[in-house]
């Protein structure tokens, strides 16, 4: 009788899993993302109906278009399709170097006055909306957007400040590798991306990834010697002791 | 198989290569041409027949009969354009042409002749009408059977009914058409068709094989086969005609929302959809508004609606649109509105995706698309298409969502937006072209800047692409330095020398600065410029 319970839950064990764990049932429900961006979304992925805001960062910008289009790019390549509002600088190149599919991907560079009804008209039908943020938008508005994302199952990544999002993604810092004095050419950066948000997303994250990387985005290993050696070490102590 | 042929009308156009030429090209037929096939000569005009070219010289021989010979190339795609307006007068007066080569049309009799009073009535009228609509002269052939009528029209005659095989048996045997034949013929003492007509069927059948046959029964008179008729493409425009002018958009959608609905029904009876449609517009003062609208997918009935929706409101009310180009106000209302198919393909049925969800969604980000365009304008709503090009604002086109996604300039493949490595295979060369990564924001209008080396004289390029001095500040419009820590260069791109208008010179850095930006720069005629930001 107990035999047989441990093989009950033993086969339970495939089946049972922690509360925090992703939702693989629910898997539709997200839409995925780069590995490397992963850790830094409470779903692991672009959970439909949510705001994920990247910030603007500072006056210099550096790195957050391509956190941006780095978010797009697996959702975009996974078949999803995408619009991008108000940025009449899209690099196009960049963004096909990244996976986005642009044959699916919409752009409306310039919409006026009429944002919010341009923008709450693609909230209707595509699954991800870029949009900048004009500076004259009431809070009013903003939560209306972010209720009617969340009624139709569309992910708003607002490009800009954006209060009530549910995770804000940030780029800290980028270090582009690759150029010297009069030589080399620009090869890649190194860009730290930090979360913050409400609810899952709560707890503060940073990670370090290549945003663009040399063939594809990595995230970059956080102190390699410290945390693979010390195991090894403590099991050599044990085995002395 | 039994029973005399059917009676046939044929119309002859002589020399036809040759008026081809003259309709299409200009070449004057009225002076010495001949046109070649592989330094042959296949037709010539009637000047150069005189001066003893025929049919079959080489080009030399020929030249060397008549010097002043214009020769043309043979062209049989030119022959068959010519030659189309003939058939189209032709079937102005009867139904049902058959176009045996370019040149020659031949018609069932029987119609004609009852109609129009007699076949040679018919036949005059015939000629007449082709040379008065297209200024072309013919001759025409009556008698049994195409092959016949096809040799009665060269002399102009009309065979009595039943008389074929006598008007036949004094023809010589090279009016077969079979060169190889005719000489084996010949020289087997058969001269004339008749000659060959009395050989016993059975054994001109096991001798010459089964073109010998065939053309035996052609000899003899008893050429069966049926016309094949071609059938006049259908109309498919839809016009719409008001006696009341219509100047307000919201009647003339409504209009055009109806007008749709039948091309719409109209094309699929054909089975048919449409990819290009053009939208033509008459007002009651004769302004006329066209404009083709392509499209990527099968234009619906909603997105013709919407299209001429679109196209109405900017027209009428003048306000739509953010493009510069825009036709002036009409001075009165639209009184005939007419859609016409252009790009019409054979309708294959609409393919869903495999479990019926790539489908739908495309169906609802078109619609929500299609919706923001209405609210914005057609060009408000892009799509990128990657293309080659030396700058990073060069390799992108943008279309209007719904248009055909071509690359401004050859490049990758359509699909390079799929994934990096598609970016990377099949690109041709684009010496100059920047290197990956591509800048993530590219300025559409480059922003002026001034860069400075360390000792603050500003840094200046030669013509031989020397550097005065390393950049060391950079200032942006009339912004703050910043300091440049990294910088590469300079990649000089001289594009379009040859088109003084479109020249352009630029010589390329990227630099990266203190706080983390990077910037292609570029050079040109002693200006900075910001082309591109590396965000």
């Amino acid at each position: 009788m107990a035999g047989r319970m441990v093989v009950g839950s033993a086969a339970l064990a495939d089946l049972v899993r922690p509360a925090s764990a992703p939702d693989p049932v629910g898997g539709h429900r997200v839409l995925p993302v780069a590995p490397e961006l992963t850790g830094l979304l409470p779903n692991r992925g672009l959970r439909r109906g949510s705001t994920i805001a990247v910030a603007a960062g500072q006056p210099r910008r550096s790195g957050g278009t391509s956190l941006m289009l780095a978010l797009l790019a697996e959702a975009s390549r996974a078949g999803s399709w995408c619009a991008v509002v108000g940025v009449p600088t899209f690099g196009a190149g960049a963004a096909a170097e990244l996976g986005i599919a642009l044959d699916r991907l919409a752009l409306v560079p310039d919409p006026g006055p009429e944002w919010a009804t341009v923008v709450a008209a693609l909230i209707d039908g595509v699954d991800v909306v870029v949009t900048t943020v004009p500076a004259a938008v009431s809070a009013s508005v903003a939560t209306r957007l972010a209720a009617r994302a969340r009624q139709r199952g569309s992910v708003l990544v607002p490009y800009g400040r954006w209060d009530g999002a549910d995770v804000t993604l940030q780029v800290v810092r980028g270090v582009w590798e690759g150029l010297g004095q009069g030589r080399g050419r620009l090869r890649r950066r190194e860009v730290t991306v930090s979360a913050r948000g409400r609810g899952a997303a709560a707890r503060p994250k940073e990670i370090k990834v290549w945003l663009p990387g040399d063939e594809l985005t990595r995230v970059i290993p956080r102190s390699v010697p410290s945390t693979v050696r010390r195991p090894a070490a403590s099991l050599a102590l044990v085995g002395r002791g | 198989m039994t029973g005399s042929p059917a009676r046939t009308l044929l119309l002859w156009c002589p020399d036809w290569p040759v008026l081809a030429a003259e309709i299409v090209d200009g070449v004057p037929a009225t002076g010495p041409v001949a046109v070649l096939h592989a330094n042959r000569v296949v037709a010539c005009s009637e000047r150069a027949r005189a001066e003893g070219v025929r049919r079959g010289l080489r080009k030399r021989e020929a030249q060397g009969r008549c010097p002043q010979l214009t020769v043309v190339e043979y062209d049989p795609g030119r022959d068959a354009r010519a030659f189309e307006p003939v058939v189209a007068a032709v079937e102005e007066l009867v139904a049902g042409v058959e176009v045996v080569r370019p040149g020659a049309c031949a018609v069932a009799a029987r119609g004609p002749s009852r109609y129009l009073g007699g076949e040679e009535a018919a036949a005059e009228r015939i000629i007449e009408h082709v040379a008065q609509s297209c200024l072309v002269e013919s001759q025409v052939g009556i008698a049994d059977g195409v092959f016949a009528a096809g040799l009665a029209a060269r002399g102009g005659r009309v065979v009595a009914p039943g008389g074929t095989p006598e008007f036949l048996a004094g023809l010589p045997v090279e009016a077969l058409g079979r060169s190889a034949l005719a000489d084996l013929l010949r020289r087997l003492g058969v001269r004339t068709l008749g000659d060959f007509a009395a050989l016993p069927a059975g054994d001109v059948l096991a001798r010459f094989g089964f073109d010998g046959a065939l053309a035996h029964r052609l000899a003899a008179g008893r050429d069966h086969r049926p016309l094949a008729v071609r059938q006049p493409p259908a109309d498919l425009t839809v016009t719409a005609e008001h006696d009341e002018p219509i100047d307000r958009v919201d009647a003339a959608a409504f209009v055009a929302r109806a007008l749709a609905e039948q091309l719409h029904e109209r094309l699929a009876g054909h089975g048919l959809a449409c990819t290009r449609l053009g939208i033509e517009a008459v007002t009651e003062h004769g302004q006329e508004l066209h404009r083709v609208w392509r499209h990527d997918g099968l234009l619906t009935a909603g997105a013709i609606a919407d299209r001429v929706r679109w196209q109405l409101d900017g027209w009428l009310s003048g306000s739509n649109g953010r493009t510069g180009a825009r036709p002036a106000r009409p001075t009165s209302g639209i009184i005939r509105l007419r859609l016409i198919p252009d790009g019409v393909i054979a309708q294959a049925g609409l393919q869903a995706g495999l479990w019926g969800e790539t489908g739908e969604e495309r169906e609802r980000a078109h619609r929500a698309l299609n919706r923001v365009q209405g609210i914005l304008g057609p060009e408000a709503v892009v799509t990128a298409v990657l293309g080659g090009g030396r700058s990073p604002a060069d390799q992108v086109r943008l279309v209007p969502w719904g248009d055909e996604r071509l690359p401004a300039r050859p490049g990758p493949p359509a699909d390079a937006g799929a994934g990096p490595a598609a970016g990377r295979g099949g690109i041709p060369p684009w010496p100059g072209r920047l290197p990956a990564p591509a800048p993530a924001v590219v300025l559409p209008s480059p922003l002026a800047a001034t860069v400075h080396d360390a000792a603050g004289e500003a840094v200046v390029i030669s013509a031989r692409l020397a550097v005065s001095a390393p950049p060391a500040r950079l200032v942006v419009g009339t912004g703050q330095p910043a300091e440049i820590v990294g910088w590469a260069g300079p990649w000089p791109v001289d594009e379009r020398w040859w088109a003084p208008v479109e020249a352009r010179r630029r010589a390329r850095f990227q630099v990266s600065l203190a706080d983390g930006a990077a910037l292609l720069l570029a050079v040109e005629a002693g200006q900075w410029l910001v082309e591109a930001i590396y965000d």
